[in-house]
């Protein structure tokens, strides 16, 4: 049962500062371990459906776009992957909403339910185009060698120069927004494609070039929240 | 039962993350690839587990974890106890919350454990390197990462930094040690940043954000309250570049000790 040695920190921290800092009792002992177990069990159950499903599919396609030669259709496909699994994330969501009344505060936006929506989904939107921007160029970053080390500079660089410019109530939702759009199921599907990818190109070394792809999908979505605060 | 409608609901709602995902994938494959899948039968099974997982996973984190995580974050911001632990006298200073930064350092490694995308790159990575990386040595060094990241940030909202100062400085370490690190680390370091803030951490740290920011004089919860989850997404490219810096420099020694 790795998933009880996955959990068992949690629970450490949380029962040492119930008893030794709080010093309140716990109400609902039984909540919280039954509650525990559900976790023991869907991590479970996820991890290996992860080496059942979702890795072998991943990988699959990404060899069999590799044998196909069709780099329109690959990229298609990573857009397709980055900007469908983000624009729902609830995560994003919440976000977005949140972002939308901070700048209906600050007095961006008309303070009214119709702005604040417009605005919450512009900004889905942009952050989700950024996810599907970010896999197509990591994907062929994959495809042409390019180097990942400048690639990632010149974001940051560009980062930092829009940060300036950018307007003081975007920056820290720019900043999260680069957090939250990765789920649990993009992950090891995109992973699986890059590595898929890498190792079935000749001249591609997986721990070098197929990882790589989370990393532009975390840092793009900074670039173009902050474009869109500026924006709007 | 109570208990079976929130599982469905559960089920229902990552089976909606999920169509879109799967029509993607289903729709390329059929209409692009125009192959059958290989193994469908065991990979529609391990996409079902999957959904299985992250809904069990889902509703014991509601049932358990969140609520008592937001309970502690806001018993932990709150000035009638901070009121009673503070080690200095007249207004309250940052030092007065080490507390908070002992919560936030501890919930952030522990809730990074547990986190499923990590275990799943973890997985990979361990598999791509021929055993090289371990699966937990990746993990402990992106959970140390995620619990300085949070810890910092947690002292930003108490004192009110602005965050760009942190992120760029942080940026400028990781183009630095970028330079230093093991090549073959890099990537895998610079994925590790967006993979930790799922599921289980962005919640929690989410609610200790908010409580400090609510409750620390001078902040704006909605000002404030966001940029712990970029804290915790930098921290860890450093981490995991440090790890490969020292597994290096300690192999090298051995190395030279043999000679």
């Amino acid at each position: 049962m790795d998933s009880v040695r996955d959990l068992m920190p949690i629970m450490l921290v949380i029962g040492f500062f119930q008893i030794f800092v709080l010093q309140q009792p716990l109400d609902n002992v039984a909540a919280l371990l039954s509650g525990a177990f559900f976790v023991i069990l869907g991590l479970t159950f996820f991890i290996y459906g992860l080496e059942m499903g979702l890795f072998p599919i991943g990988e699959s396609m990404a060899h069999a776009f590799a044998r196909k030669g069709s780099v329109f259709w690959l990229l298609a496909f990573s857009f397709a992957l980055g900007f469908g699994t983000t624009v729902a994330e609830p995560a994003l969501i919440a976000v977005a909403d949140e972002a939308a009344k901070v700048a209906a505060r600050a007095g961006h936006i008309d303070n009214h339910a119709e702005a604040i929506d417009n605005y919450a989904t512009g900004l889905r939107f942009t952050v989700a185009l950024s996810v599907g921007v970010a896999i197509v160029i990591g994907v062929l970053r994959i495809l042409k060698n390019w180097s990942i080390h400048y690639m990632i500079m010149t974001g940051y660089i560009l980062v930092i120069v829009m940060t300036g410019v950018a307007p003081d109530e975007i920056i820290g939702i720019a900043y999260d927004s680069g957090g939250v759009t990765t789920s649990t199921i993009t992950v090891p599907l995109v992973t699986a494609l890059g590595i898929g990818l890498a190792s079935s190109i000749s001249g591609r070394n997986p721990m070098l070039d197929g990882f790589g792809l989370i990393a532009f999908a975390s840092l793009l979505p900074i670039i173009f929240v902050l474009g869109y605060g500026m924006i709007i | 039962m109570d208990f079976i409608y929130v599982l469905g609901d559960k089920l229902a709602s990552t089976l909606f993350d999920v169509v879109p995902i799967a029509g993607i994938i289903f729709g390329f494959q059929f209409f692009v690839i125009r192959k059958p899948v290989a193994n469908l039968k065991k990979v529609l099974t391990g996409m079902l587990y999957v959904l299985v997982g992250i809904s069990f996973f889902l509703l014991g984190l509601e049932q358990a974890l969140f609520p008592v995580g937001r309970m502690m974050a806001s018993q932990l911001t709150d000035p009638v106890f901070l009121e009673t632990v503070r080690i200095t006298t007249g207004v309250l200073h940052w030092q007065d919350y080490y507390w908070v930064y002992v919560f936030a350092f501890t919930i952030g490694a522990s809730t990074t454990i547990a986190e499923p995308s990590l275990i799943a790159v973890a997985i990979k990575a361990n598999e791509v390197s021929g055993g090289a990386i371990g699966v937990w040595g990746l993990r402990v060094a992106v959970a140390i990462g995620v619990a300085v990241g949070i810890s910092l940030g947690a002292y930003r909202i108490v004192t009110g930094v602005p965050i760009h100062y942190f992120i760029i400085a942080g940026y400028v370490i990781v183009v630095i040690q970028t330079f230093f690190s093991p090549k073959a680390i890099v990537p895998l370091a610079y994925d590790s940043g967006g993979v930790t803030t799922s599921t289980v951490t962005v919640p929690l740290v989410a609610a200790l954000g908010l409580g400090l920011a609510e409750t620390v004089p001078g902040r704006s919860a909605l000002i404030d309250g966001f940029g712990l989850i970029a804290f915790a997404s930098l921290f860890p490219m450093m981490s995991v570049m440090a790890y490969a810096q020292i597994s290096v420099w300690l192999s090298k020694r051995n190395h030279r000790r043999e000679r």
